[in-house]
């Protein structure tokens, strides 16, 4: 599958309803860089689901520009805009009186593709969001649970390879274990197909979990930082950023970096905690805590032991 | 009713005084008549019962869905078609029978318009129920998906009103049936024929059995067919 992306620019993006006092985007300007997912994060009134919506149009701009590759998206014919990008949302939306292969292969028919590539990419895609592909083709929406809905909504989403895909709240209505899941496998995704991603939430620990990059908006839709989730952990531009990742935002900061990227040092002494190297560091002090242990014996892909982190190692 | 039948002394059932102890007893069915009287009385009957039920359902339907078609477009007139509506469906048929009367004359035409007018307020209301009845969040992702605004009618909200549609279909059959026998008070025409000459015969038993048994079948049958088709075309909606 090729793997092309787009660059996004929000340039100036401003969205003022008719009769409402302020803006809801508010002179928003940042760059999404090709292959990379930005989460627009903050609270409800941050204006994040209305710039989503700028992207492909669903909400037209009042001022600024919005550029894919470039090119405004004013410069596009709508509905071929809209087909260029992949478009996901909480409730999903699947078309409930089509099959699961109807559903996803709605965008490709309307392009004009063959039948029998339609069926063959429709397989293609139900195994990559971990579907089955005969089985479930052949299902109605009805017929599957809430995360089985969210996959084929992701499916749907891909289905014409677009270079840039929104995503409004998708993991939104799901329960927090499922959640988890889907979030680890949108990003196993993500590392094999690289698309430009504008992902809204109002979680933060899933933007610091999903971003390459955060935006927090607040109120009136202002860009407050746009930034790796490290830096917002580590340097919150202001209160507002401070308050809205939370007091625990040092222990946050943990779940970026895993055991493997410690400098270890060698002695391996008997009777510690052993943990694999792609263990995040809050998980490793965690088990420390629970186990009054000063320090744990990471261990290699192989099972190999690669050396002792300590305590001091992982806090530091 | 009875009343001129009585005054000239004939026997109680004149045309039939010939027939069986049944029939001589006036029994509430007497199957021999009905076997005798099936293809000159009961057959033609029911067939232009049919062919009423046909002509005021197709056309009403179609003019229904022309209306809701609009209505759907042009969202204030909803109000206004519903209102004129629930108007035509709250006078009572013989009343619209007998105005339509000295206009069309003694026709097949005088008892389709008001079957048509009725139909019509059942069916558009259900069309257009189901038309806005389509959840937000798949027009959304219609919208997003880049379904101009034509694709997304014939492909998303139509077909997902078509359970709302069907629902319609069926009430306005089973109703156009039940209505379309008073037309006889009009003219000589479909099952009310036979039933409202048994009434003047007076209450002639088997023959008023037989012409309500045959409408109440015809819309048991019609419903069920119609059953059927929801499901051979709505597969998705009995999945829950």
């Amino acid at each position: 599958m090729p793997t092309e992306a787009a660059e996004l620019v929000f340039d100036e993006a401003t969205k003022v309803y008719p009769g409402r006092d302020g803006a809801a985007v508010d002179h928003l300007s940042l760059t999404v860089s090709a292959g990379e997912i930005c989460v627009l994060v903050g609270p409800s009134g941050g204006g994040k689901t209305t710039a989503l919506k700028l992207v492909n149009r669903l909400i037209p701009l009042t001022s600024g520009d919005i550029r894919i590759d470039g090119t405004s998206i004013l410069a596009h014919d709508l509905t071929e805009l809209r087909r260029s990008i992949g478009y996901v949302i909480q409730q999903v939306g699947l078309f409930p009186h089509m099959t699961i292969e109807a559903n996803i292969g709605t965008v490709p028919r309307l392009l004009g593709w063959q039948r029998q590539r339609i069926r063959e990419r429709v397989g293609e895609l139900l195994e990559l969001v971990g579907l089955d592909p005969e089985e479930d083709r052949r299902r109605f929406p009805a017929e599957l649970s809430g995360g089985q809905r969210q996959r084929v909504g992701l499916a749907r989403a891909l289905a014409v390879n677009p270079p840039l895909m929104l995503m409004d709240e998708p993991f939104g209505a799901i329960d927090p274990i499922v959640r988890a899941r889907l979030q680890d496998e949108f990003l196993r995704l993500q590392h094999e197909l690289r698309k430009t991603v504008v992902f809204v939430t109002h979680d933060i620990d899933e933007a610091i979990k999903v971003g390459d990059r955060i935006a927090i908006l607040r109120e009136g839709g202002r860009l407050v930082q746009y930034d790796t989730p490290q830096q917002i952990l580590e340097q919150p531009a202001d209160g507002f950023v401070a308050e809205f990742v939370g007091r625990d935002r040092a222990l946050k900061a943990l779940t970026l970096r895993t055991l493997g990227d410690l400098d270890l040092s060698g002695a391996v002494a008997d009777g510690l905690p052993e943990l694999p190297a792609d263990t995040s560091l809050r998980d490793a002090l965690a088990l420390l805590v629970a186990e009054r242990h000063d320090a744990l014996v990471v261990l290699g892909s192989d099972g190999a032991p690669l050396g002792v982190a300590t305590r001091e190692d992982l806090l530091r | 009713m009875s009343g001129w039948r009585a005054a000239d002394g004939g026997p109680v059932i004149p045309n039939f005084g010939h027939g069986t102890a049944c029939l001589r007893n006036n029994h509430w069915f007497c199957p021999s008549w009905v076997r005798e009287h099936w293809s000159d009385i009961l057959q033609p009957a029911l067939l232009q019962h049919i062919y009423l039920l046909l002509i005021s359902v197709s056309i009403g339907f179609a003019i229904s869905f022309a209306l809701a078609l609009v209505a759907f477009r042009f969202r204030w007139l909803g109000p206004t078609f519903g209102a004129l509506g629930d108007f035509l469906y709250c006078l009572p048929s013989i009343a619209l029978f007998t105005i339509l009367l000295p206009i069309t004359g003694i026709t097949v035409t005088t008892i389709v318009i008001p079957l048509i007018a009725y139909t019509l307020f059942v069916i558009y209301p259900n069309i257009l129920a189901g038309l806005r009845g389509v959840p937000p969040e798949v027009l959304e992702s219609a919208r997003g998906m880049g379904l101009t605004r034509r694709q997304t009618f014939w492909r998303v909200e139509l077909p997902l009103a078509v359970p709302a549609i069907m629902a319609g279909l069926r009430v306005a059959t089973v109703s156009t049936i039940a209505i379309a026998t008073i037309a006889a008070f009009v003219i000589h025409y479909g099952l009310g024929a036979p039933i409202f000459d048994a009434l003047e015969q007076p209450d002639f038993r088997t023959e008023l059995v037989a012409g309500g048994a045959l409408a109440i079948l015809l819309a048991l049958g019609a419903d069920a067919l119609l059953a059927l088709l929801q499901r051979a075309l709505t597969p998705w909606s009995r999945i829950r």
